[in-house]
């Protein structure tokens, strides 16, 4: 059931909160305490603001046990506004086609889900950024 | 980190006999029976050196046949109880990372045999749980989580490849289209036919712009290797000795997303150039490249990574024919991962075997004339760990 594993995780997997590294000010995400560029410790929480882009998509046909409700569906990687990429699913797509460079926004959904007595995961994805 | 090759000839670590099942799907054998199988082809190979190490190659044994502890199951069940024994996991890349631990043991004088054998087993299971198996090797927390897939992985590569280099979408053909030609005459293929560009172009989606002859297929398989110094090598036959000069093995996030240029595959650039720096070779003293194309993206990252190609252009390269049987540096020449099979960790063995064969002259119709000097390199997820190594033909 990993009931832990993804509780830990909550407040990345709801509101996208990472890491502000103090000495040299790159944003991160996801969290990982030790600044990845200037190597330094980095514990400073960070909520980003769940804008980006589309950096590269896919969409996957064949899905891994727990995928199997929503496939197939699209994967993309996200240059979020503040630097970071993160990997998620597209989501509330329509008719639109996606394309490198599409601003989207960040959502909750549910992710994943065991059956019937499983449990279910929720957390982020991203759709087409909405006018304002 | 840079464990040079002895200077003494007599003391370089040498491959002393190899030995592969063919890849496919082996309904009738167990994951331990097909390892012994290419261990005692191996063992007769080597003259019956008596190994003191067994280091096993693996990464889908846990999740695919709900077994751990290789080391001692294979150790026992090939009749060498007693002897060392471990297995090393690094995704893909499980078969060099073992290769590796071979020569080092070697090197360090602690034993003077090693056996090193990568297998994988992965037909006695179908559907989604393979599926979950296989997207294990990525980022669980941060991408497997997403639904993220190996081959989903390679797409948001290739797209993005094809994308900066302004390349067509069907730039990659050729690395799949050789692969498939040149396994027509490897007996140890899963594909022993070619294909063409219409078969690419027409090609199911796996995960697009990953078309389905870009994607390797996955099935069981064993290879093998007796390593051992060359003062220790039983006189067989005329066969010139191959030396391991060079073995690397190089690091990098496992989640695409954390790596600053997903492009770059920066372990692979790391690991082919120690590699080679060992061996005191430059990227013209290699006579063949066998890398690993699980994806068709992975076989231009490699290159590129590698030095071999300019960023953007080894689709180019491969186009016209440099990366062929005849061409200036032949890559795949047993079919690779795409037509030869994906073992999953046994790659790196396969691999090696290959690259054996290729430089003692051995490798009957799929020879690389008067091959000297070769590389093989297996990577594992995204570039996260690549291990290189380079053997070279010694003087008999």
């Amino acid at each position: 059931m990993e009931v832990s594993r993804h509780w830990r995780l909550r407040q990345q997997r709801y509101s996208l909160v990472g890491e502000v590294c103090p000495h040299c000010q790159v944003k991160i995400f996801p969290p990982r305490d030790v600044c990845p560029d200037c190597g330094q410790e980095a514990r400073t929480a960070y909520a980003f603001s769940g804008r980006g882009e589309v950096y590269s998509f896919t969409t996957v046909y064949t899905p891994p046990a727990g995928y199997e409700e929503t496939a197939p569906y699209t994967v993309a990687l996200v240059r979020l506004a503040e630097g970071p990429l993160v990997t998620a699913q597209l989501t509330d797509l329509g008719d639109q086609a996606v394309e490198i460079g599409m601003p989207v926004e960040m959502v909750t959904r549910r992710l994943r889900s065991d059956g019937e007595r499983g449990m279910l995961v929720y957390g982020y994805k991203f759709r087409p950024l909405l006018a304002a | 980190m840079t464990a040079n090759a002895p200077s003494d000839p007599d003391q370089a670590v040498v491959v002393a006999g190899v030995g592969m099942t063919p890849v496919g799907e082996h309904w009738d054998v167990s994951l331990r029976q097909l390892a012994l199988r290419a261990i005692e082809r191996a063992q007769q190979d080597a003259g019956g050196l008596q190994p003191q190490a067994l280091y096993v190659g693996n990464m889908y044994a846990p999740a695919l046949s709900s077994q751990t502890h290789l080391g001692a199951l294979i150790a026992d069940y090939i009749g060498q109880r007693g002897i060392e024994a471990a297995s090393f996991e690094a995704a893909g890349a499980s078969g060099g990372v073992a290769f590796r631990q071979g020569y080092l043991a070697l090197l360090s004088g602690e034993v003077d045999c090693v056996l090193v054998v990568g297998v994988e087993k992965v037909t006695d299971r179908t559907g989604p749980l393979v599926d979950a198996a296989i997207a294990m090797s990525v980022d669980a927390d941060f991408e497997a989580v997403q639904g993220l897939t190996p081959a989903a992985q390679a797409a948001l590569l290739m797209r993005r490849y094809l994308l900066e280099s302004g390349a067509p979408a069907d730039a990659l053909a050729p690395f799949p289209l050789q692969a498939h030609q040149h396994a027509v005459t490897n007996p140890y293929a899963i594909y022993r036919r070619a294909i063409s560009w219409t078969d690419y172009r027409q090609a199911a989606p796996v995960s697009p712009p990953v078309g389905q002859l870009d994607a390797a297929p996955m099935a069981d398989g064993a290879a093998a290797l007796v390593l051992t110094r060359r003062a220790l090598l039983p006189r067989i036959d005329a066969r010139p000795p191959v030396a391991v000069t060079g073995s690397a093995v190089a690091t990098a996030p496992v989640a695409l997303h954390d790596q600053p240029d997903p492009l770059a595959m920066p372990a692979g650039s790391l690991s082919f150039q120690r590699a080679l720096a060992q061996a005191g070779a430059t990227p013209d003293d290699l006579d063949l490249f066998e890398l690993h194309d699980l994806f068709s993206i992975q076989a231009a990252l490699s290159l590129e990574a590698a030095g071999l190609s300019p960023r953007g252009q080894a689709w180019k390269l491969a186009g016209e024919g440099v990366f062929g049987r005849e061409g200036r540096l032949p890559i795949l020449t047993f079919g690779g991962s795409k037509a030869r099979g994906d073992a999953g960790g046994a790659t790196g063995a396969y691999q090696l075997v290959e690259l054996t064969l290729q430089l003692q002259g051995r490798a009957g119709e799929n020879q690389v004339p008067g091959a000297r000097v070769g590389a093989a390199q297996c990577i594992g997820g995204a570039g996260a760990t690549v291990a290189t190594h380079v053997l070279s033909r010694m003087e008999a």
